[in-house]
């Protein structure tokens, strides 16, 4: 049973901004289907007594003291950027998200 | 176009609950995860480094201090510390943060069920009950160029100053607060400033709302009275003050009321504060949490909180603010009603400091309850944003105790400070404000006002000295209000013969 359907995708497509077309909306339903339906057989190996794991290794509060070290000047924070206008990234007008 | 109603109707119609989520950027040295410095007020990207910048192949590491200073800020919360907790990303597309996506804590809070006792205004205490404390990173600053208002709508492009992504902060968010009824406006006023009040006292943030360092996301819903389950909620952003705070909770209970009486139904969105209009405007469809695609973030491992970590930041804890103010009150010898009022105009602080510097306590409270909150109240913003300082005011103090200048004089002066024209000192000289004492020409002034009235003359030679005060409003008229009116009086009285 495919876990991912084709409104899935295109909720998805809309939430990263990658604009698909009808053709590829279907194709993507099936193939993420078949990846999901893969994945799957990862809960049934792990029992509720598993935790989900975020790490490979077992280890905890890695923690830096608060020293301030390395920073960019402008000119080098602003070096990649596409455009910039008064010491500030330059980019489109973007609606209203916050 | 709803039917609007008042405030008393909405609450005698629907019972409110409120929620909040209160970000506190915390004031360590450098960001959450870079070394790059945490100030304010720099150069824009001059603050930044790779991982801020999200470029790749950088690896973030967390910064103690945050983690400490998270965990003092749960303790004060009353909420119990998570032994293990993770970060988790939190996925959106906007150019405030340049990783497409916030580190933040998810399902796994570093702090969770606490609470915090609140006072209003008439010394009632509310219990505001905590769900959860997170750390998280702060974004960018967006300032949108050109179109016709300057506003987002219409702008043509955004730049981007990216010294404030990545600063540390901490989400306190609480349970639904039920049962406020009327009150639930001055309780939103009064949670933030309880929170604010508790971040300050543990050193942890700068907390000034004026900055940015407290900001506040209220939420609003409203149901018919006996009901138990909530109403569709808004989420009011952008409200940074005290003031604006339990205003947008006002109007947004006057809005949903209006709304619901009329038929409707309230949409689940953001609304964004206007201070200038005093109202909510709509914002964007609240986004499912789903929508943020939230995953453990990989890049850090988790934290684990021992307990003799904890126990012994828990020993590092301040005194409560509500210990400190029944000191602070004693201290000061104020009466309820007096200390209340500094409370609630939220200058207790500015108090301290002010007696810290030298002042008594009732010349402190005399020049912040008075002609500072005033003035404060004529321009519409707290009294502590006005921009006196403790130190002007015991300056002007000090130069009234030496018999500088004088009551009339040193608002004048104040006038000055707060023009920018420099210290106190500094203005009663670039003003020539200095009353005048001098003997001789205060004699001349005498003389004229004596013989501008000379039945009053008449009646302090027989006998009413009371009468005294005509002669010295007519001195004080001749020189424009700079005269020692202490002296005027010995001078006035010692120029007819009369004894004290």
């Amino acid at each position: 049973m495919a876990a991912i359907n084709r409104d899935d995708v295109a909720h998805l497509a809309r939430l990263a901004h990658i604009e698909m077309t009808g053709d590829e909306l279907d194709r993507m339903a099936g193939e993420l289907a078949v990846i999901v339906d893969a994945v799957k057989s990862v809960s049934e190996a792990a029992g509720a007594d598993v935790p989900a794991t975020s790490h490979p290794i077992p280890l905890s509060n890695v923690l830096r003291e608060d020293v301030v070290g390395h920073v960019l000047s402008q000119e080098q924070a602003l070096s990649g950027a596409p455009d910039a206008q008064s010491g500030r990234f330059r980019v489109p007008a973007i609606l209203e998200e916050d | 176009m709803d039917a609007t109603l008042s405030f008393d109707e909405a609450i005698e119609k629907f019972d409110p609950v409120l929620g909040f989520e209160v970000h506190v950027e915390l004031n360590t040295a450098t960001k959450m995860f870079s070394s790059a410095p945490n100030v304010f007020g720099d150069e824009p990207n001059t603050n930044v480094n790779e991982v801020d910048l999200g470029l790749p192949g950088v690896l973030p590491v967390v910064n103690k201090a945050a983690v400490e200073s998270s965990i003092l800020i749960g303790l004060a919360l009353n909420c119990t510390i998570a032994e293990y907790c993770r970060f988790a990303r939190k996925n959106y597309f906007y150019p405030d943060t340049p990783k497409n996506f916030q580190t933040s804590q998810y399902d796994e809070p570093i702090a969770h069920d606490g609470y915090l006792d609140v006072e209003l205004e008439d010394g009632t205490v509310f219990r505001v009950e905590i769900e959860r404390a997170h750390m998280e990173e702060d974004a960018g600053k967006l300032t949108h160029m050109g179109g016709a208002t300057g506003r987002i709508q219409g702008a043509d492009f955004s730049l981007v100053d990216y010294n404030r992504a990545g600063v540390p902060l901490v989400e306190i968010v609480t349970k639904p607060i039920e049962g406020a009824g009327a009150r639930a406006p001055e309780l939103a006023k009064a949670y933030v400033a309880a929170v604010r009040e508790v971040v300050k006292n543990l050193g942890v943030s700068d907390a000034k709302m004026e900055r940015g360092n407290v900001r506040c996301d209220a939420n609003v819903s409203l149901r018919p009275y006996g009901r138990e389950k909530f109403g569709t909620r808004s989420e009011t952003k952008n409200v940074n003050s005290l003031r604006a705070v339990e205003h947008a909770v006002r109007h947004e209970i006057q809005r949903h009321a209006a709304v619901l009486d009329g038929g409707g139904t309230i949409v689940q969105e953001t609304r964004h504060w206007h201070e200038d209009t005093k109202s909510t405007t709509s914002g964007r469809p609240k986004s499912d949490a789903d929508d943020y695609r939230y995953f453990p973030e990989p890049d850090l491992v988790p934290i684990t909180a021992s307990y003799e970590w904890v126990e012994s930041l828990r020993a590092r804890l301040p005194e409560p603010p509500a210990e400190r103010r029944k000191r602070l009150k004693e201290a000061w010898g104020y009466s309820d009603l007096e200390f209340r009022d500094v409370v609630n105009a939220g200058l207790m602080d500015e108090i301290e400091e002010t007696v810290a510097a030298g002042a008594s306590a009732s010349v402190a409270r005399k020049w912040w309850m008075g002609e500072i909150a005033r003035r404060a109240k004529l321009a519409d913003v707290d009294p502590a944003a006005l921009g006196v300082t403790p130190a002007v005011v015991v300056e002007l103090d000090s130069l009234i105790r030496e018999g500088k200048i004088n009551d009339k004089l040193a608002r004048e002066v104040l006038d000055g400070v707060l023009a920018g024209e420099g210290t106190p000192t500094e203005v009663v000289d670039k003003r020539g404000l200095a009353v005048v004492s001098d003997d001789g020409a205060l004699q001349a002034a005498i003389d004229q006002a004596l013989a501008a009235q000379p039945d009053v003359a008449d009646k302090i030679r027989g006998g009413k000295v009371q009468a005294v005060g005509a002669i010295v409003g007519g001195v004080m008229k001749v020189t424009k209000g700079q005269a020692d009116a202490g002296r005027v009086r010995e001078l006035i009285l010692q120029t007819l013969g009369v004894s004290a």
